[in-house]
């Protein structure tokens, strides 16, 4: 149980950085945390005790496995963050050369 | 941006085509251990990814735009739908079928369309980080130059 | 014929990136191709409605049957509520790409334009079709991610910086649905939606249940542009290019915003009143809100985009009045009717509010300007432009002969039916206010004096095309409240949603 405590903990230290940071690069980096506390609960979920990796060999028989369905998602959610993590950054990039500054409080052009 | 020193630059040369031969590894040994497609394919960008960082601008000075990269990616996806839709007109009528002829478990030429797709995808996951890498690093060069 | 139903996810799909190889060499070629695949598809999803979805089609992904009665392959589902929504989506998806033949010569790289517009409608297709929840959490980041570099198209200060917003504010919403998945895969050792119902309903649920349920209430309400989850709304929606505009506000809230909480809250979890309760008193929070915050705007996207939210609203009080009776165990004609109500608002507003975003980008291509104190006098020099947003605007403040009326019509009447006086009254002053906020709009652009001294001419053609045939949709979807035009289209997906959780039964026939 305390397992699935850190990871959540590990969200709030996330969500805390995308709250209070005020620099763009540092609130990517704290979604990228979030994404991966939420990766690491989906793999604890699918453990069970006394369980081998999920590989099928020639030599086991009747082996107890840890869940494999919960690793093939994590796979999956792991390339979507990348995609996230690169889109996020691109526009970070592109912002830093119309504003000059990588501040969001001065990146307000937007009002009402 | 300039290259690094020569020392690091001999010891890339070496070292990316021994990384690019484990991506393949990883890539086509992807229904026996564990790894496949985009972990191979991460892999695969990495070893290009090396050269272009130990080379500095050099390597990429005579390109506007990183069209290369961009054209493998859409090429390696439309290869994985059309091997999809093979799927369909072979064997029963849907979509993403197994049909190729699966031979027993642990070898290397087995179970069906698997591998096939894994090596498409890994292409395709590699083509996409490159580009992803170039369109970051010219748009920096773009910015230098003014 | 059911085997043709993953085209509606693979041709988007392969047009994204068979557009960039050829687009080098052919000229045109991305434009053609796409309306010609969009046309398809709606077309395609017209003889699904017309032939009729008496039960739904279940598509077994790999053609992996069932093993032991426990189903293991990815279900395509489609049923009528899936069908009404992929008319939707191929449609206007179609109008804006032909529309957007014109409009895009103001920007320089169409190939990456096209080729990430069917990549949010493959997205789109793939989260309404879809019978498995991991499966609609990627589908549903390929929409998004797609949006996000959609709404940055024209890389200026405003436009990016909306976009940041966005990206922040929707990846965090993104988190909260996986995380929900995650919960629910442990409670529930499956990922499919008809087995996670069938054994949600044995079980004792609680505490963990009402977490998932309001995590996944969060994450989609987000995406849905809900009250207090607004805020990435107005800024992403007005940067945006009009087309855009258009799909992001006419079909993209729509797909991956209500539809995922209408499948999972009437199909996949059992009707609880306290949730009910939560939907309600979110839609009228965003029904007032955001027609208030609306009044005082004077950028026309900006106008338009809180517009959304509150019309967003009469949506979700149609379908929460129906959830309420339904838990309460009243009286189901009423349910039936509220629903309804709401699903055919639903469509009406993606007909007229993107009619509404295609006259905004008419008029800033033709004058320059999205400020209504800058403009003035257009009706004479733009007369397609000015008939047809006289006819959204009508539509939208719910007068008749337009569809607005009839489907506003129906949630008040279903509201005072089912004893809900207060959204009713609700109801009908958000409505009048709705009707001062347009005729501001209309003064300010079309009737005032000119300001402009250069000569104003009429839009190109495929512009005044898409508009024209969606001003004809406005007047012509007033007829289905008549009940053998409603049978075909609106009843099947009403009845999808009334029978909650034997929904499973006929996907997996347990």
């Amino acid at each position: 149980m305390t397992v699935f405590i850190m990871c959540f903990i590990l969200f709030l230290v996330g969500l805390y950085g995308v709250l209070t940071r005020r620099n763009l690069i540092k609130i990517v980096i704290s979604v990228t945390i979030m994404e991966f506390s939420v990766f690491l609960f989906l793999v604890l979920i699918g453990y069970i005790e006394n369980g081998l990796a999920p590989i099928l060999t020639e030599e086991l028989n009747n082996p107890v496995f840890v869940d494999p369905l919960p690793q093939a998602m994590v796979l999956t959610a792991i390339v979507i963050g990348l995609a996230t993590s690169a889109m996020l950054l691109a526009i970070a990039i592109r912002l830093y050369k119309k504003y000059g500054t990588f501040d969001i409080r001065k990146i307000n052009n937007l009002k009402g | 941006m300039k290259g690094l020193t020569p020392i690091v630059k001999k010891v890339a040369q070496l070292m990316s085509g021994i990384i690019f031969m484990y991506g393949i590894y990883i890539v086509v040994h992807g229904h026996l251990t564990p790894g496949g497609a985009f972990a191979g394919g991460i892999i695969l960008a990495g070893s290009f990814i090396l050269l272009i960082l130990a080379f500095g601008s050099e390597v990429i000075k005579l390109r506007k735009e990183e069209t290369g990269s961009s054209f493998t990616e859409s090429v390696a996806i439309l290869a994985t739908i059309i091997l999809a839709t093979a799927g369909f007109f072979a064997g029963s009528m849907v979509f993403f079928n197994n049909y190729l002829p699966k031979g027993t478990v642990g070898e290397l030429v087995s179970a069906g369309a698997i591998p096939l797709y894994n090596i498409f995808i890994g292409v395709e996951v590699a083509a996409a980080i490159v580009t992803i890498f170039l369109a970051l690093i010219i748009f920096k060069e773009e910015e230098e130059e003014r | 014929m059911s085997n043709l139903v993953p085209l509606f996810v693979i041709l988007p799909l392969a047009t994204a990136f068979l557009i960039p190889i050829f687009g080098r060499f052919i000229e045109g070629f991305q434009k053609s191709l796409l309306s010609l695949v969009l046309l398809f598809l709606t077309i395609l999803a017209i003889h699904f409605i017309v032939a009729g979805i008496g039960q739904p089609i279940a598509y077994q992904v790999g053609g992996w049957s069932p093993e032991n009665g426990i189903p293991i392959a990815i279900y395509l589902v489609l049923d009528g509520l899936s069908v009404l929504l992929l008319l939707i989506i191929s449609l206007i998806g179609f109008l804006s790409t032909f529309y957007s033949i014109s409009y895009i010569r103001k920007f320089t790289s169409q190939n990456n334009f096209f080729a990430l517009l069917s990549l949010m409608i493959a997205g789109m297709n793939g989260v309404v079709l879809t019978g498995d929840m991991f499966n609609m959490y990627v589908f549903l980041e390929i929409a998004v991610i797609a949006s996000y570099a959609l709404v940055a198209f024209g890389i200026e200060r405003t436009e990016l910086e909306a976009s940041f917003k966005y990206q922040v504010l929707g990846g965090v919403a993104s988190l909260l649905i996986l995380f929900a998945i995650g919960l629910l895969y442990w409670k529930t050792q499956t990922l499919n939606m008809a087995d996670i119902a069938n054994v949600l309903k044995s079980g004792n649920n609680g505490l963990f249940l009402v977490f998932t349920q309001v995590l996944l209430i969060a994450g989609f309400g987000l995406k849905a542009a809900m009250i207090p989850f607004h805020a990435w709304l107005p800024d992403a929606h007005s940067s945006a290019p009009s087309p855009i505009s258009a799909m992001l506000s006419g079909v993209l809230i729509k797909a991956v915003g209500i539809y995922a909480i209408l499948r999972l809250f009437f199909n996949m979890f059992a009707i609880s009143y306290e949730i009910s309760m939560v939907i309600t008193v979110i839609g009228t929070l965003s029904m007032v809100v955001g027609v208030f915050l609306a009044i005082g705007q004077w950028d026309l996207k900006r106008l338009l985009a809180y517009h959304s939210i509150s019309q967003m609203g009469y949506v979700i009080i149609g379908v929460g009045m129906g959830m309420l009776i339904l838990a309460e165990g009243g009286d189901r004609s009423i349910a039936s009717l509220a629903i309804a109500g709401g699903l055919f608002h639903l469509v009406n507003h993606a007909v007229f509010k993107g009619l509404l975003f295609l006259n905004s980008g008419a008029i800033e291509y033709v004058t320059g300007t999205r400020n209504l104190k800058m403009m003035g006098g257009l009706f004479k020099s733009l007369p397609v432009t000015s008939t047809t947003a006289l006819g959204a605007s009508l539509s939208i403040s719910g007068i008749p002969p337009f569809n607005g009326f009839f489907s506003k019509l129906v949630i008040i009447v279903a509201a005072i039916q089912g004893e809900f006086y207060l959204l009713a009254v609700l109801a009908i002053v958000v409505s009048i206010v709705t009707l001062a906020s347009f005729m501001k709009f209309q003064r300010y652009a079309f009737f005032n004096k000119s300001k402009f001294t250069r000569k104003i001419k009429e839009v190109p053609f495929p512009m005044c095309f898409s508009m024209v045939v969606l001003v004809i949709l406005c007047l012509g979807l007033s007829l289905l409240i008549f009940p053998g035009i409603r049978d075909i289209i609106l009843t099947p997906a009403v009845d999808v949603l009334m029978e909650t959780t034997n929904y499973s039964s006929a996907i997996i026939g347990m």
